[in-house]
């Protein structure tokens, strides 16, 4: 009865136990409506995804408050101004290099850094690169570790052995060293037609890092999967390999696929700031919330409010991708209630 | 069991084989990248550049290149471009600042790990376990570079309970060893202290409803007996092969970001300098220490997995 397919805990068991359950619900409930709305009773995780979409938005808005608040775009020096704070004149980066703190004003909200530009605007533009990367990151390794993972399950033997393989050295390669190493490289080179400092080069050196821990298990579901009668049946219909995999297994993975996306998102997030920081992710003057905590670790501790901005904001967008996403997989696992009603 | 290992070894060779050939290619494809250029500097001449390709061997095509290297590290006398120091010495002095990182963290995170594990299984649903979960997602989320900093700052510069960084050998004095790497142990354990305590939750909540905790249960057994010698002795089998995993891949120099906060100075810290100045074999080296540390941790795991459940039986 168990669809047990050797992938420990990714929420996979899928159809047969929660036709189970269904059968406790009115008829013709689909899993996806009963997953949400086990989603819509878990108040903690709507909260946080709310929390995400705020960010998304107040990043995608960062142009209207360069423009209308702040009058400053991310990479202006202001570095020999004077603004005024409280009444009286402050430089906004004093004699000996320290920048102006938060002064809760239009200007310089959030304080400037040693360059004198404006921290508020850079850390919604860079909300906007760091997010722009995370999800192109996500897409990448979704995508293609989909594709290896279904092609690999399925066809068993030969293409199995060798891209499981390939996994296996991506997967053996130490995830930063791999990581800046193809980031410092491709920065400086280029990929083919795109630029070195374009975004989509970390996004594409992230996504490729990534790509074994999302292909093993799906691997693993899809040598279960293939075994199965409804495989079989459609095989006995004639369809071809291609046309089995699309439309008989890629649709059973769809929960696993689900359950990956806010994990790798997460994942990728943290690792573009890593990447930044030893100079191998998003190239300067853009800004990153990874390449501000960078400038801001190097000001300790003149400034620490350059750390604390983009650290926390980080942190706040890591978390609400984090828990929304344990609140999606606690949905999708017919087990949830194990997991979450004791 | 012999055969096991035969096989794992063959398989590790193979796997630091093209992990070493990869390497060496993704410098290679580097526009610009002439080490000739940073060997000699700036003020070198096209005849000295053509004099240090010959001597280093750059002139010949790359697959004797990259023998000719594999020759060198494998018999420890490899050079990197930029400083013409000896790799291997290198390494082997910063060897001692990794090893206390990973050795100190790593039990620190275990420790830890298990401990607010078990404790938010125990209390599943409660107050205790949900303000722990918020916690584990916080640690999870936080990037060790951005809490080292905070910590740096704050127990650092403002309480002076830390140093601002750097590593002192333990030989030389144990308390300032100490005092050097406390910082580095949290920051590191905090992120496998928050994936280790939610695998092991999820764990021992299925493990509960096996029938020989029941059994167990209805031999009259104590909550903590039953908690202890069943329920978290076969649940403990993930962590351990969790644990054996990012050990190694810290000992092989992984936790860079955390050494370099740090200023540590040690493998990782080494290998992302290196990075930067793009000079391959000291890159090379330790993506493949840190690869073999990875391989042969995993095959200790999975034999250490056999003695701890005699239903899994060694393959491949």
């Amino acid at each position: 009865m168990s669809v047990g397919t050797g992938t420990a805990g990714t929420g996979t068991e899928f159809s047969a136990e929660l036709f189970v359950q269904g059968a406790e619900l009115p008829p013709g409930i689909g899993p996806y409506r009963l997953a949400w709305r086990r989603l819509r009773r878990n108040k903690a995780a709507l909260a946080f995804g709310g929390v995400f979409l705020v960010i998304v938005v107040l990043c995608l808005l960062a142009p209207v408050y360069a423009s209308h608040i702040a009058h400053t775009g991310p990479n202006d020096n202001h570095i020999t101004e004077m603004i005024n704070v409280g009444g009286k004149p402050t430089s906004v980066v004093s004699l000996i290099g320290i920048p102006i703190g938060p002064t809760w004003h239009s200007k310089f909200f959030l304080g400037a850094d040693p360059n004198g530009r404006d921290i508020a605007v850079r850390l919604l533009y860079g909300g906007r690169n760091s997010l722009e990367v995370g999800f192109v990151a996500t897409l990448i390794t979704m995508v293609l570790a989909t594709i290896v993972g279904l092609v690999a399950g399925y066809s068993r033997g030969l293409i199995d052995g060798t891209l499981t393989r390939a996994l296996d050295v991506i997967w053996a390669y130490p995830v930063y060293i791999l990581g800046v190493a193809l980031g410092v490289s491709l920065a400086l080179g280029g990929i083919g037609p795109i630029h070195g400092n374009s975004l989509l080069v970390p996004a594409f050196v992230i996504g490729f890092v990534f790509i074994p821990y999302v292909a093993k298990p799906i691997r693993g579901q899809v040598l279960g999967l293939r075994e199965r009668e409804f495989v079989d049946a459609a095989r006995v219909q004639g369809l071809s390999h291609l046309r089995i995999m699309a439309t008989e297994i890629l649709p059973n993975l769809a929960s696993t696929i689900i359950v990956f996306i806010p994990l790798m998102l997460a994942n990728a997030i943290l690792l573009e700031a890593g990447l930044s920081y030893l100079g191998a992710g998003v190239q300067p003057p853009n800004p990153s919330w990874g390449t501000m905590i960078s400038d801001g670790v190097n000001n300790i501790p003149a400034a620490i409010h350059l750390v604390l901005v983009p650290g926390i904001m980080l942190v706040v967008a890591v978390l609400s991708i984090n828990v929304f996403g344990a609140g999606v997989r606690d949905a999708l696992d017919p087990r949830a209630r194990v997991r979450i009603g004791r | 069991m012999g055969r096991f290992i035969v096989r794992r070894l063959i398989g590790a060779i193979g796997v630091l084989f093209v992990i070493s050939v990869l390497t060496f290619l993704i410098f290679q494809a580097i526009p610009n990248g002439d080490p000739a250029q940073r060997i000699g500097g700036r003020t070198a001449n096209a005849q000295e550049l053509a004099q240090i390709r010959h001597e280093w061997g750059f002139d010949k095509p790359i697959y004797v290149q990259y023998y000719k290297t594999m020759e060198k590290i494998l018999t420890g006398t490899v050079v990197s471009y930029s400083q013409d120091i000896n790799v291997m010495s290198e390494i082997r002095r910063g060897l001692p600042a990794t090893l206390s990182l990973a050795i100190g963290a790593g039990i620190i995170w275990f420790t830890l790990g298990v401990f607010f594990g078990t404790v938010t299984a125990v209390k599943a649903g409660k107050f205790t376990d949900r303000s722990l979960t918020v916690l584990a997602f916080l640690g999870v989320s936080s990037p060790p570079f951005f809490l080292g900093a905070l910590l740096i700052y704050y127990a650092g510069y403002k309480a002076n309970i830390i140093p601002l960084g750097g590593f002192v050998p333990f030989t030389n004095s144990p308390w300032e060893w100490f005092r050097h790497l406390i910082g580095p142990w949290l920051v590191l354990s905090v992120l496998f202290i928050g994936i280790y305590s939610r695998v092991l939750r999820s764990t021992i909540l299925d493990t509960m409803h096996e029938d020989y905790i029941r059994t167990a249960r209805a031999k009259g057994l104590t909550e903590r007996q039953v908690l202890i010698r069943h329920t978290l002795r076969n649940s403990l089998i993930p962590i351990v092969s969790l644990w054996g995993l990012d050990f190694a891949a810290v000992i092989g120099g992984g936790a860079i970001l955390t050494e370099s906060v740090f200023n540590l100075q040690g493998v990782g810290q080494f290998a992302a300098d290196s990075i930067q100045r793009l000079d391959v074999p000291p890159v090379l080296v330790i993506t493949m220490l840190t690869a073999f540390f990875v391989v042969l941790f995993g095959a200790i795991v999975d034999i250490v997995y056999a003695l701890l459940d005699p239903r899994i039986r060694l393959t491949g």
